[in-house]
């Protein structure tokens, strides 16, 4: 059956302007949807507690008291995104909802303010719609370190969604919800989204408000959309993109119209494939999918080359010196002195943070504040962090070098297809290893998209990765959208969890 | 004190900058406001929050890196400090570690009668902490976080300073430019400067320097050099008695007079201090320094060497003239209508300063008027007023009503008594009154009649002209001898 929680944002936005459906009538199809589904999924965090949100425009507040309201012709049908639902990762904060990070240091820590993000999202009409499990603080690429436990794959139940927007990516997928925000520190939006079977952005660094994210590494992180198809993930990016003051490192770079990007010709573009990112560790069957999906691009009349990013060997190790190390920093504020957790026990100032902070993180976050400290500590400090910026600035040449000679990046996204729940949750080396396609756009801050490109013998989704010059986001549209044309890969959604 | 010990002294002085917001975010900045009700999620470090740099705060720190004539830093960064405190919201403290606002610059100070350059090593912006109030009948603490976020400018001396005097000496000329520029409100009282002291002690010049002792929780210049004092007696007995000085932090107790230990060098936080990524380095334009140098106003110094010129003062008196640009203000105006120049100063820093102590006051805070103090001066100088009323009985009460000093006088019946037949009949009755005096004074004993001269005054209640009555005095008891 195709419900209206099946519809995209831009489907949506249609069937209002026609009249078709009212705002309850998606919210109530998406609830029921939920309610069939997450119990398998666990996608959401704490659903039922969690309240939708809408502003209504000022004009028409009388005729929309509720969210049940008639959504009517009127000034509301401007808003880009009138009545779509939209998910929001649990680190991103809501005003008067719970915002933990799916970490017990934050559980029932409700947020005071709203994220930039949110703001311009509920300035578009859009309604916040329940918030998505993650990996504990962000730190995963499986949801697995969820304090709320793992989310799971709605292709197979056995199998991870990907991490750490692991929930966003499962709820959009599974038809839960219409499309929904992650963050992406070293590829939490794209391989979630590669392994889920949907499309997700990470934006350029800068080109979306960092403000009310809540911080895990904050030179790398970006919020992004994560959606059924191309045209969401631009039709989004219009919406949340764009300089924000209250956010010293978002960018005063004007903000085109990514829709205008859609449906253009790719003839004669140039695709480069970075030959360090097809060396061993990759799957065959994501080479082949790959494969296939270069053939269909030349096809469609770009000019697809090999072109080298020498640093790229470097780019998990400088990785996670940077990023541990900002976290450690990040997250000390965690510390049971105003809000989240805190051991009631303890007799002491250093009890009460010891014990507030080691009943409060997860193993792994545990094991980066650690990695972190180290990497920071006096007489460590030149070695391990000042190096890594060295490499951090040496591996974002590489980009400028590439992007001297093509228009795109063409990468698989994730090494392989989703893998089984608890598979690498013993080895964190092989657990950070699936990141080892995206870190390089955090590092070097340029933007990057995952995008269905085929399917596993097992029938597990497979994404591809672009990646283009920073701010130039639209390159990405145009070449995953004219992908996308070409391709079913995006129509396919997995089938109903079976009980 | 021993003397063959040599001290090494360097200051951390910590200037609260005069923004009207906080560093990094809107909070307006105000003393004694109800525990944290100047706050916001940026300053009390809620999760997702960002900070933003204020650029007024950055702009006093530079005015104050060019008026200590230090070299700007072109690039302006800011790092992290981590450290766990409670009054620390975000677990670090965004400062300057390796690239600060200003380095180098050094101002003199006057020391035995000569004047020393003092080097400044840096001079950093960071923000500041909140404070914790412990309620000692609930057992538990309060942290408040109005003072978080509020811009601080740290400026470091080199160790340069060898005596507690030559810190006090610093601190007081340092207070005098930040002041007079306009970057810091300077109040003590209000936290406005805080300074932690290092020193050393070492036996001879030759002899590599002793090892570090930091001290902190130093409230107020007097409190610098008592804690100087009283730790470089404590490192001077200890090397006597060949013991070794570690290397800690001491808090001074300002209620003991002493230092107590507080952490050792092991004991010493590693602050992993790291870039700040939240705020993204920029550069300042050499048009921007140069709207600052412009604006400077005349410094204490330049104003002193002026004083010392233009109006034939000495060193010291100028020198204790421009430590305030208020005091230096007021005595221009009084010295333009007026030439009795040193007269003006001996008031100011006579009586007027002594009110100011005693009252805790700056000296804005007691709106007096040039015309006031000049016509005080001129009541003094014509005979009408006694120097010693005009000063104990007439100027406070001008200061407190703002009245005119003649007026107080003549109500007050202060008017100096010059009249000889008056003055007669007070020393006659003094003369009357102590008849021992007189023939002590007869005796030979002359100071006897300077204690007949005291009780004539006291009759007077201090009306009475002294000069003429000494006179008077002595011609009378000549005429009894």
């Amino acid at each position: 059956m195709n419900s209206l929680a099946d519809k995209t944002a831009s489907e949506l936005s249609e069937l209002y302007k026609k009249n078709s459906c009212t705002q309850k009538e998606i919210l109530d199809s998406l609830t029921q949807a939920i309610h069939s589904k997450d119990g398998k999924l666990n996608a959401y965090v704490k659903f039922e507690q969690t309240r939708p949100i809408h502003r209504k425009p000022p004009a028409t507040k009388a005729r929309h008291q509720n969210i049940g309201g008639q959504a009517s012709a009127d000034g509301d049908l401007r808003s880009p995104l009138w009545g779509v639902p939209i998910a929001i990762k649990d680190n991103i904060c809501v005003e008067g909802q719970e915002a933990s990070c799916a970490s017990k240091i934050l559980q029932n820590y409700i947020a005071p303010y709203n994220a930039t993000v949110i703001e311009k999202l509920l300035d578009a009409g859009a309604v916040i719609f329940g918030r998505t499990n993650m990996d504990e603080f962000a730190f995963g690429s499986s949801c697995e370190t969820s304090f709320y436990g793992p989310a799971k794959n709605p292709w197979d139940l056995a199998r991870v969604p990907g991490g750490s927007s692991g929930g966003s990516a499962a709820s959009v997928a599974s038809r839960t919800a219409i499309a929904a925000l992650g963050s992406d520190t070293g590829g939490s939006i794209r391989q979630p989204a590669a392994l889920c079977g949907i499309v997700g952005l990470k934006p350029t660094y800068g080109r979306v408000s960092r403000y009310g994210l809540i911080a895990f590494a904050s030179s790398l992180d970006q919020i992004g959309p994560m959606t059924r198809d191309v045209r969401d993930s631009a039709l989004l990016l219009n919406v949340i993109a764009g300089y924000d003051p209250k956010d010293s490192t978002s960018a005063d770079v004007p903000v085109p119209d990514y829709t205008s990007f859609l449906g253009q010709s790719i003839k004669g573009m140039k695709i480069g494939m970075p030959k360090e990112y097809f060396k061993e560790g990759l799957s065959k069957e994501v080479g082949e999918a790959i494969k296939s999906a270069v053939k269909k691009l030349e096809g469609l009349g770009a000019v697809v080359s090999e072109v080298s990013l020498p640093h790229t060997e470097h780019a998990v190790n400088v990785y996670y010196i940077v990023a541990p190390s900002e976290a450690s920093s990040n997250l000390a504020r965690f510390d049971g002195v105003r809000f989240g957790y805190r051991n009631k026990s303890a007799q002491t100032l250093k009890e009460m943070y010891e014990k507030s902070r080691g009943d409060g993180f997860g193993a792994e976050a545990k094991r980066r504040i650690i990695l972190g400290t180290f990497a920071l500590s006096s007489g460590y400090y030149d070695a391990y962090y000042l190096k890594a910026m060295k490499v951090r600035t040496k591996i974002k040449s590489d980009f400028d070098e590439a992007f001297k000679k093509v228009d795109v990046l063409l990468t698989p996204t994730a090494p392989s297809p989703a893998f089984k729940i608890g598979e690498k949750t013993e080895d964190p080396l092989q657990m950070y290893l699936s990141d080892i396609y995206t870190i390089s756009a955090n590092l070097a801050g340029v933007p990057a998209i995952s995008i269905p490109c085929g399917f596993s013998k097992n029938n597990l989704p497979i994404g591809l990765q672009f990646l283009a010059k920073p701010f130039d986001e639209g390159t990405l549209f145009k070449v995953s959208h004219a992908f996308e044309q070409a391709t079913e890969f995006h129509k396919q959604k997995p089938e109903e969890p079976s009980s | 004190m021993n003397s063959k010990y040599l001290t090494t002294i360097g200051l951390e002085v910590h200037v609260q900058l005069n923004s009207k917001t906080k560093i990094f975010c809107g909070c307006e900045i105000r003393f004694g406001a109800p525990p944290n009700s100047q706050v916001c999620p940026v300053c009390l470090g809620l999760p997702g929050v960002l900070p933003v740099l204020n650029h007024q705060a950055f702009r006093l720190g530079l005015r104050a890196v060019l008026a200590l004539r230090g070299t700007p830093s072109k690039r302006i960064k800011f790092d992290r400090k981590n450290y766990y405190y409670p009054d620390l919201p975000k677990g670090y403290q965004i400062s300057q570690y390796d690239c600060p606002l200003g380095q180098g610059g050094a101002l003199e100070i006057e020391t035995e009668g000569r004047l020393k350059k003092i080097r400044l090593t840096r001079a950093h912006l960071e923000e500041d902490a909140g404070k914790l109030m412990h309620d000692i009948s609930a057992a538990a603490s309060h942290v408040d976080l109005n003072r978080a976020g509020t811009p601080l400018l740290e400026i470091v001396s080199e160790p340069e300073l060898e005596t507690p005097e030559e810190a006090y000496q610093y601190l007081t000329h340092l207070k005098a430019i930040i002041k007079s520029i306009g970057v810091s409100e300077c109040n003590m009282e209000k936290g406005h400067l805080r300074c932690d002291a290092n020193v050393s002690v070492r036996k001879n010049a030759s002899d590599l320097l002793g090892k570090k002792v930091e001290i902190k929780n130093l409230n107020s210049f007097k409190a610098v050099k008592a804690a100087l004092q009283y730790e470089i007696k404590r490192q001077t007995e200890a090397l006597e008695k060949g013991e070794a000085i570690p290397q800690e932090t001491r808090l001074w107790d300002d209620l003991k007079q002493k230092t107590l230990s507080m952490r050792s060098k092991e004991e010493a936080h590693d602050y992993r201090y790291f870039p700040e990524p939240d705020l993204v380095p920029f550069f300042v334009t050499q048009e921007e320094i140069d709207r600052e140098l412009a604006s400077l106003p005349e410094l204490p110094k330049e104003k002193a060497e002026r004083f010392a010129r233009d109006y034939g003062l000495t060193t010291y008196d100028a020198g204790l003239l421009t430590q305030s640009s208020g005091i230096a203000d007021f005595f221009e105006d009084c010295a333009s209508g007026f030439p009795g120049h040193k007269t003006i100063v001996n008031w100011v820093i006579g009586p007027i300063s002594a009110y100011l102590n005693e009252a805790s006051l700056e000296f804005e805070a007691l709106k007096l008027a040039p015309e006031t103090l000049i016509r005080l001066i001129k009541l003094v100088e014509s005979g009408q007023l006694s120097f010693q009323t005009a000063k104990e009985k007439v100027f406070p009460e001008v200061l407190k009503t703002h009245r005119d000093p003649e007026e107080v006088m003549k109500e007050k019946g202060l008017a100096q008594v010059s009249d000889e037949g008056a003055l007669d009949a007070w020393i006659a009755e003094a003369i009357q009154a102590h008849p021992k005096v007189v023939s002590d004074f007869k005796s030979g004993k002359e100071t006897a009649a300077m204690f007949l001269v005291g009780q004539v005054m006291k009759k007077s209640r201090g009306t009475a002209n002294p000069g003429k009555v000494q006179e008077l005095m002595k011609k009378k008891l000549k005429e009894l001898v």
